[in-house]
């Protein structure tokens, strides 16, 4: 599914690289985390893959289902079935969330040469996601993410990406800012997408989000690398005895 | 004092050939009146501080600058509301292709009647608010179409207008040079919306007048547009009296020049003045100028000023407002605000927002934004999958909506929403 092969990638403003030479391969349907210190390059990675201005990939590819993901535009990404949930969801005063989300998935739909869903369909598949997701009507028609609080605002992401229906969804620090109810909410949002023909790969600090979403590879990121990959264990490991211990294994 | 050389010579050579309209008395004494007004403070020019941001050179001139006539497809505006329609081509009343007038709570008469009647309401307005809103700022192209003006129509809303009355500028003359003044007097209680459309003449100089009484409510709204060459200068005046409501909202599409001039007296405690305009602008031969100023003269008033332009390829956005909040305005809420979205480096947006307060139980804001699209909600939007340009349209509708907000009727802020989208789809 998704293939990354000795990724590079600087800072366009100042010479400063931030991922130096990461290897990652997801299967279809496989579920994979990132963990890692804050500024080991994670936001970098999901970035890179989803088109942000800013980075200059200097080495290495990316592919999804064999199609270089690098070349291409955000929104060609979006429509080869590529979605980030971000960190930190971004607020767009004057937009209503409902015309937002209804404007993306027709223009992924039309990208992929298929009907535009007609606004009776739409709302229908909406109010059904956005109830499970317990976002209400008023959410909803608020614009994007404005006066959203953090949770709120980490539902909204998971609601787009069950609109969208991606097959490689990034979810970067998807359970940062939540309390264990919210958390659980997000979890269960995500595992109602989990499918034999949909990858994960979640972006997380802590343990505790791997306890709701099951890994089935754990990967270790420092300082713009993979340094380490394992299984779920890998993550209670970190849980339980930090960064510290896996950094001075691997140097 | 005497007046500046270029001054002198512009006015003497724009007046040169004026011969005023004749008809009753008052309406005579009017008009004499005005045009003495004119002499006496001269038209503009480039030196003049309030028209520092904008060169009336080609609306003070003996002839106006041709316009070519645009050709387009679009649906005429507001084809979905049930409303009167009174037609103007190339500024002269074509009762043909205009409605029946007679609407339940509201007299419509043709400027041209009026001014020959003996007798009528019109005549404790005309010229009367225009006269008023000279001070402290001369505003004397509104006084030379006073005293020039033969058409127009004259609004008596009674009661609740059962209709919108629509106004349509046709332009069909190239060369057409056009003066218009409307009247609109709402009794105390009663309600009406004005809508102005359509593109009017090569150069078009429009005054409207505007009374509201006691508990009344005026609705305005105006799109401007679409030609290119156009030259307009329009001025609005009201008064506003105790618990009245007036909301006027102007859009404007392309033109070389546009100057409107809104100036709202607020004379009766507990009302309510809103004005707000939004303008979309490709290229160096755009320049709009929204000049505004609105007087605070009772209690618990309440003022908004919102004022949005987006800016391209050269064009060039003004904003001039001002709250002026008189002694013992107590309690008076004014707002105003301006903001540019501009799409490149070479497009301008000047802006000068004046408070001018003195009483001192009141709260004023002002505030002045120039801005580019948002990067950071671009490429959120594009990493769902929304085309770049689309995305920049979504972008620049949202900049927008503020100002549409201030319509009171949905279903004419949608057809306005649906007009900005094709331009901005037209404008990439
Ligand atoms: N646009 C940017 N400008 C400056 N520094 C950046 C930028 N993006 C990332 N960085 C730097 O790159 C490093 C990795 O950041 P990031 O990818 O956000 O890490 P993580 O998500 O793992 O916490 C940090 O040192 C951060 O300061
Ligand atoms: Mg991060």
């Amino acid at each position: 599914m998704l293939e990354i092969k000795g990724l590079k990638v600087k800072l366009e403003e100042e010479d400063k690289e931030i991922l130096k030479g990461v290897d990652l391969n997801i299967a279809p349907g496989m579920v994979h985390a990132i963990m890692g210190p804050n500024g080991s390059g994670k936001s970098t990675l999901s970035y890179v893959l989803s088109g942000r201005d800013g980075y200059v990939v200097t080495d290495g590819s990316a592919t999804l289902d064999g199609v270089d993901l690098l070349s291409m535009a955000p929104e060609e990404r979006a429509a080869a079935g590529l979605f980030l949930a971000f960190q930190y969801p971004v607020e767009i005063p004057g937009v209503g969330n409902m015309t937002f989300l209804r404007t993306a998935v027709n223009a992924q739909r039309k990208a992929r040469g298929q009907d535009e869903l007609s606004a009776g369909d739409f709302l229908k598949v909406v109010r059904e996601k956005a109830k499970s997701l317990k976002i209400d009507a008023e959410m909803l028609k608020r614009p994007v993410n404005v006066g959203f609080s953090g949770g709120e605002k980490k539902r909204n992401e998971i609601l787009q990406m069950a609109m969208l229906e991606p097959k490689m969804c990034i979810l970067d620090e998807t359970d940062s800012g939540l309390d264990v109810d919210a958390m659980k909410l997000v979890a269960e949002g995500v595992n109602a997408l989990r499918s034999e023909g949909r990858s994960f790969l979640v972006i997380t600090h802590y343990q505790r989000l791997l306890d709701h979403i099951k890994p089935d590879v754990v990967h270790i990121m420092a300082d713009g690398r993979i340094i380490k990959t394992g299984g779920p264990e890998l993550a209670l490991e970190v849980e339980n005895n930090g960064y510290a211990d896996i950094l001075t294994e691997v140097a | 004092m005497a007046l500046a050389k270029l001054k002198q010579d512009t006015t003497a050579a724009r007046l040169a050939d004026v011969t005023l309209p004749t008809g009753a008395a008052w309406a005579n004494a009017a008009r004499a009146d005005a045009l003495a007004r004119v002499r006496a403070m001269g038209l503009p020019t480039r030196r003049d501080e309030y028209w520092k941001f904008t060169d009336p050179t080609s609306l003070t001139a003996v002839d106006a600058p041709a316009a070519a006539l645009f050709d387009t497809d679009e649906a005429p505006l507001f084809d979905a509301v049930d409303r009167v329609k009174i037609v103007f081509v190339d500024g002269i009343l074509d009762a043909a292709a205009s409605d029946d007038l007679t609407v339940e709570g509201v007299v419509i008469e043709r400027l041209a009647d009026v001014m020959a009647a003996d007798i009528h309401w019109a005549r404790d307005i005309y010229g009367v608010l225009e006269t008023c809103g000279q001070k402290p700022v001369e505003r004397a192209l509104a006084a030379l179409n006073t005293a020039m003006a033969t058409d127009g129509v004259v609004i008596h809303a009674t009661a609740k207008a059962a209709k919108p009355i629509n106004l349509i500028y046709l332009h069909s003359d190239p060369a057409s040079d056009v003066v218009l003044h409307n009247l609109v007097k709402v009794d105390a209680g009663a309600e009406v919306t004005l809508l102005e459309t359509g593109p009017a003449a090569a150069r078009f100089s429009k005054c409207l007048e505007v009374d509201v009484a006691e508990g009344g409510a005026f609705h305005h709204v105006r799109v401007q547009g679409r030609d290119h060459e156009r030259r307009a200068v329009t001025h609005c005046f009201a008064r506003i009296s105790a618990q009245s409501t007036f909301k006027s909202f102007t859009l404007t599409f392309n033109g070389v020049l546009t100057r409107n001039e809104c100036v709202i007296d607020i004379v009766g405690d507990d009302a309510t003045a809103h004005v707000a305009g939004a303008c979309v602008g490709d290229g160096h031969d755009f320049h709009h100028d929204d000049t505004v100023f609105v007087t605070h003269d009772a209690l618990r008033g309440e003022s908004r000023q919102v004022f949005k332009k987006v800016l391209r390829n050269g064009a060039v956005g003004v904003f001039q407002g001002k709250i002026l909040v008189k002694q013992g305005a107590q309690k008076t809420d004014g707002y105003q605000i301006s903001q540019s979205l501009l799409l490149d480096d070479d497009s301008q947006f000047l802006a000068k927002p004046e408070l001018e307060i003195y009483a001192d139980d009141v709260a004023c804001s002002h505030g002045s934004t120039t801005g580019a699209i948002d990067e950071t909600a671009l490429y959120y939007l594009r990493s769902r999958g929304v085309p770049a340009d689309q995305a920049r349209n979504l972008l620049t509708l949202a900049f927008l909506a503020e100002s549409l907000e201030e319509i009171a009727d949905p279903a004419l802020a949608n057809d306005l929403r649906d007009r900005l989208e094709s331009w901005l789809a037209r404008h990439r």
